[in-house]
């Protein structure tokens, strides 16, 4: 089983500097914590006690995992995770 | 139609249907086209709310300066206002922005300070608070958490759009200071059952999140999640494919941010048909593409449309 993660710029140390990486799981939570075994230290930049942390974002198939059901939300094979930074956005 | 000023035609923007790009019968498109009001945005509403109410509460007087965090569309609503009612404008602007916004910036009359274009808006927010603090005098009206802004949209965009459109079922928009999401969307939650409000998010270049650390992110102080139903990322090619659809298939020149919302909302509407479910799907035009013509997105291949507008803000 494969989902693709995506990894933002700022967290890339963590993945030996890989953009990308693959892991497996149910859930959103089973993920990271799969990915947080191979790349120590990841899962702890992402999630807090309340879910994910307030300036991460965390899409599934491109849709914010807070509309999904946040960590409890079913990822499969073939799905894709972008992470990303919360960032004020362009032209306004 | 006869107006007693400029600034008297903010907003009552028509409600365009896309019969072409629309999937069925059952399941419509509508375009809410904001680059139909005074200075060219959607932005001009806030604008127009957000002095109005800085004035009521005794901020400004002749001759005050303004100042605000923006990329650009907001700069130029409020250099609109500012001028046309005595006040001065300086916006601070991430460099990586195009030209013809800091050129119509300059027209109006307003200064720009620039930030850098690593860090993008974040970077021009932090810029300008700490300009704020330095200057006391100066009136940051500050988009991105200001209630008139949201304001603007619960008492003008969501009635407009529930006169034009009772059988709405979607609203789709940008999600930037988050303003037009939270007032249409309290307005219309408010008066019509089931409906859904979706946010379509700019995905940009890795220049834009190059922040130091994750606690530097932002999130605009107007945002409340639980107004929307869905949240959806999308990317620079996506957007450019649909403001090039939008041009093709129904003669709309739209900006880039239009794409954006274009690709959630026919991602709702291609959902909406599968279920064999009727849909009246609203989405909005924030403005045209006059002002990212020389980012080179409308002509060449998608491709090199798409690699010019890396590392740029293009919604």
């Amino acid at each position: 089983m494969a989902i693709e993660v995506r990894i933002p710029t700022i967290l890339r140390t963590y993945t030996g500097g890989q953009k990308s990486v693959e892991g497996s799981g149910a859930t959103l939570e089973e993920l990271f914590a799969d990915l947080d075994g191979r790349y120590e230290g990841l899962r702890e930049r992402l999630i807090d006690e309340s879910g994910v942390r307030r300036f991460v974002n965390v899409y599934l198939n491109d849709e914010d995992v807070r509309f999904l059901g946040g960590l409890s939300a079913p990822v499969s094979d073939g799905d894709t995770v972008t992470v990303l930074p919360a960032v004020a956005g362009g032209a306004r | 139609m006869r107006y007693q000023s400029l600034l008297d035609t903010v907003g009552g923007t028509p409600l365009v249907g896309l019969p072409r790009l629309s999937p069925g019968p059952g399941v419509r498109l509508w375009a809410k086209l904001e680059d139909r009001n005074p200075t060219g945005s959607v932005k001009d509403r806030a604008a127009a709310y957000m002095v109005a109410a800085a004035e009521k509460d005794g901020l400004l007087h002749p001759g005050s300066v303004i100042l605000e965090p923006t990329s650009g569309n907001t700069g130029i609503s409020i250099a609109l206002v500012a001028r046309l009612r005595g006040y001065q404008l300086i916006c601070v602007l991430p460099e990586n922005t195009s030209a013809e916004r800091r050129m119509l910036l300059e027209a109006y009359g307003a200064s720009i300070v620039s930030s850098p274009a690593a860090g993008g808006s974040n970077e021009a927010v932090r810029v300008a608070k700490n300009l704020a603090a330095e200057h006391p005098d100066w009136v940051m009206l500050y988009q991105y958490g200001n209630e008139a802004n949201a304001r603007a949209h619960y008492e003008t965009t969501g009635p407009e759009l529930l006169a034009d459109l009772p059988e709405i079922t979607h609203f789709v928009a940008g999600l930037g200071t988050s303003g037009t999401l939270m007032g249409t969307g309290r307005f219309l939650r408010e008066h019509v059952p089931g409906v859904q409000i979706v946010a379509a998010e700019p995905r940009y270049g890795e220049l834009v999140y190059g922040l130091r650390n994750l606690s530097e992110g932002f999130v605009p102080e107007l945002y409340d999640e639980s107004v929307l139903t869905s949240r959806f990322s999308v990317s620079s090619a996506d957007a450019l494919r649909r403001t090039r659809e939008l041009l093709s298939d129904e003669g709309m020149f739209a900006g880039i941010s239009s794409g954006c919302v274009l690709h959630a909302a026919l991602g709702l509407a291609a959902k909406a048909q599968a279920a064999g479910q009727r849909a009246d799907i609203a989405l909005i035009i924030a403005d045209a593409g006059w002002k990212y013509l020389s980012t080179g997105a409308y002509g060449g291949t998608l491709a090199e449309a798409e690699a010019r507008l890396e590392g740029q803000l293009w919604a």
